[in-house]
């Protein structure tokens, strides 16, 4: 079962993990911030359409926003409170979008309302709408709509469910702790996944420096679920969707596919355990584990936040230094360096990662590529990060996607990770990737017109 | 003997092959009307697209047609035009000219940045990196992307990092409405000279935490052009169908977010704006 000489994906890195601070400690309830703030645009797809008005009074748990069509979740209130209003409120993107303030009442319980349970007997349609009303979405970071990567497509087969239990991502330990505290939750969390989409087997994913959880997790195996535990070795960027599937099942997904194209479904294990614990009660998510880490936090720690705290309020509560350089939402490797702290917690914040300003190394001059190829060496899905970042530089858009294949990079990391001229290479292929799509957006409209 | 046959041999060829060449020229002739070759001599061969066309020669076909008037070429000079339309005996059209106007006032003298920015020098690549550094989500980022992609040299950034167009230069080609990740470049008729410098959707007194000359949404320009200008996202929109000459609704602006543009490319803002007198930039926390 434990054979760590194969069953991983070529290529990758290994950055240094800086777990050790936070895996041991157990997840705490984090307190109601006197405001709350919650975005409409907390998942990929449509924002949700409010409901509630300004000055009305929400208990815990009741829906204040509606799902705005397929691709979209409905929104719960986290506290018990009163809307103060309704207006533009920040997000991590920069933008500013429609959004809640809630101002919680003094005292404010954590009894929530209940809904209309979903039973483990109900039709898989009534199961995959039961996660759309409780909004929700992928909670390792992306915050895709659960219901939608669930639906499998006619004449598509789903042979393996994969649960995502490697957190690659350095400093993070919320999928750890959520393993150790929540297993029966998980195994609830994958009934009703088996039933969503009629797999034959279920694989947990965790990788060897959390042999722990694994341990736990196989002891509290059900005697009537399919479920094996496969622990696999530590590499960055293992938790990558494809990079899993690769790892486990032994397939590649091809170019521009999606896993169902390998009869494959892959859910996060603390979207799982979010199912498991929200479908019988038939509420909506409130709140969601997060590790607040890095080496300008006091107190740190894997806390249970409610969604929509604001950003600031955290880092106070967890006593954050005063010269903060960089906060990062998400891990270090793939999360994204927030620009003012107005901002609030949302669903697909699995991370708050602080450093402060003697630990951040300042940007070094960009030297020129000296086609060394490591970061050929690094890129998890063969691409040729060094050609396309000279491609990048000269605005060579069209040949960098259609020869290089540039739409197939997941952003992970690796190669600016290791590059040693310091070429920013992910910031390239993102801005690179969204004037491509840009382009073929505009061509799209001209030839509707 | 030898070379002579070879002579023969070459020679008959050569006079075989010419005369093929001959026929398929006066066989296969296609007709082009000279004149486009001459209506292209005339025209500034800068290919900026602005007329619509995809360069100076498929323009010269249309203009040679019938299809388009000389004055849609916002480019050559009024001679120019007038020359092409006297050669063609067309009427030159009255083409409006048009420029590049930016709804941001927001320099480093006056909005504040939150966080400080590492990483690519371009205004594309910072606005993906959490919005960018500016405390304004609608403002200039200030990393002159669209002073780099102005073919003829009519954007330039002031001392505070805002981008400065030259009304006479601006061909109205597009180029910066198409770069900037903010979206904060427009086209418009030279004509429009009241002008709403701001795309800030903020209410109220909000946006003065990140910036002095944005706009609070107070309402008092529409209260004073009641027809020309009314209140649309927290903005106010400026109807130019309607009679847009007069400096009235500028007047009672606290901020100076609404302005009157001088074709000397002067900012001229109301008595009750306030005043900016600071030089350097401005720090977060000042007021």
């Amino acid at each position: 079962m434990f054979n760590l000489a194969k069953n991983t994906f070529k290529h990758g890195v290994h950055p240094p993990e800086n777990k050790e601070e936070t895996n041991r400690l157990p997840i705490r309830q984090f307190p109601f911030a006197p405001l709350i703030i919650l975005p409409m645009q907390q998942h990929i797809g449509n924002p949700s359409q409010i409901i509630v008005r300004e000055g009305q009074e929400v208990a815990r748990g009741q829906l204040l926003a509606k799902a705005n069509g397929y691709m979209s979740v409905p929104m719960h209130s986290p506290v018990s409170g009163k809307v103060r209003k309704i207006a533009n409120v920040p997000v991590i993107s920069g933008q500013m979008v429609q959004g809640i303030y809630l101002e919680p009442f003094p005292f404010s319980g954590q009894e929530t309302i209940e809904g209309k349970p979903i039973p483990l007997s109900a039709s898989p349609e009534e199961i995959l709408r039961g996660i759309q009303d409780a909004g929700i979405v992928g909670l390792g970071g992306a915050a895709f709509p659960t219901h939608v990567k669930l639906k499998i497509p006619e004449g598509k087969k789903c042979e393996y469910l994969l649960i995502n239990g490697i957190e690659c991502e350095p400093y993070l330990t919320t999928d750890h702790r959520v393993m150790l505290e929540q297993a029966d939750d998980i195994f609830m969390g994958i009934r009703y996944l088996l039933k969503a989409t009629g797999a034959k087997e279920v694989v947990i994913g965790i990788e060897a420096n959390k042999q722990d959880a694994a341990d736990h997790l196989v002891g509290k195996i059900p005697q009537d679920l399919p479920v094996r535990v496969q622990v696999v070795p530590v590499k960055y960027p293992q938790g990558a969707e494809k990079m899993l599937i690769t790892a486990i099942i032994g397939k590649e997904v091809p170019s521009g596919g999606l896993p169902i194209d390998v009869n494959t479904v892959v859910v996060n294990v603390a979207t799982t355990a979010e199912i498991g614990r929200l479908l019988p009660h038939g509420q909506g998510i409130q709140e969601r584990v997060i590790t607040i880490t890095g080496p300008a936090i006091s107190k740190k720690g894997n806390y249970l936040i409610p969604i929509g705290t604001p950003l600031r309020y955290v880092l106070e509560q967890v006593g954050a230094s005063k010269n903060i350089s960089e906060v990062f939402m998400g891990g270090p490797m793939m999360g994204v360096s927030a620009s003012s702290l107005d901002i609030s917690i949302v669903k697909g914040t699995s991370g708050i990662v602080v450093f402060g300003d003697n630990d951040v190394k300042k940007t070094d001059k960009i030297y020129p590529c000296i086609k060394c190829g490591a970061c050929v060496d690094a890129c998890p899905i063969f691409l040729n990060p060094s050609k396309l970042g000279i491609l990048a530089k000269f605005e060579a858009y069209d040949s960098m996607a259609e020869e290089y294949n540039l739409m197939d990079c997941f952003e992970c990391g690796s190669c600016s990770y290791v590059c040693p001229s310091n070429i920013p290479l992910v910031q390239y292929f993102r801005l690179s990737k969204g004037i491509i799509r840009k382009r073929k957006a505009n061509i799209q409209q001209k030839t509707n017109a | 003997m030898t070379i002579l046959i070879a002579l023969l041999t070459l020679g008959g060829l050569t006079l075989l092959l010419a005369l093929m060449l001959t026929i398929a020229n006066k066989k296969l002739y296609v007709y082009e009307d000279p004149r486009i070759d001459v209506v292209e001599g005339m025209l500034p061969h800068a290919n900026c697209g602005a007329c619509g066309y995809p360069g100076c020669r498929p323009f010269a076909e249309a203009l040679v047609k019938g299809d388009m008037l000389p004055g849609k070429c916002t480019v050559s000079s009024e001679d120019g035009r007038n020359a092409i339309a006297s050669y063609l005996g067309v009427d030159a059209g009255s083409e409006e000219k048009q420029v590049a106007r930016l709804s941001c006032a927001g320099g480093l003298n006056v909005a504040i940045n939150r966080a400080k920015y590492e990483g690519l020098g371009t205004c594309r690549a910072e606005a993906l990196v959490s919005g960018g550094s500016k405390g304004c989500a609608w403002g200039c980022l200030g990393k002159g992307d669209c002073e780099r992609v102005c073919d003829f040299d009519a954007i330039s950034m002031n001392e505070f990092g805002l981008p400065v167009v030259d009304e006479a230069k601006c061909t109205a080609c597009g180029d910066c409405v198409e770069v900037c990740p903010k979206d904060l470049f427009s086209l418009h008729p030279v004509s429009h000279r009241l002008w709403v410098a701001c795309k800030s959707l903020e209410a109220g007194d909000a946006i003065l935490d990140d910036c002095e000359v944005g706009c609070t949404a107070c309402g008092k320009c529409a209260m004073d052009a009641p027809n020309l200008i009314t209140m649309a996202n927290n903005l106010p929109l400026i109807d130019y169908s309607k009679n847009h000459n007069t400096q009235v609704p500028i007047q009672r602006c606290p901020t100076g977010a609404i302005v009157w543009l001088e074709n000397n490319g002067n900012v001229v803002k109301g008595v009750e704006a306030k005043k900016i007198i600071r030089k350097g930039k401005k720090m977060l926390g000042e007021s």
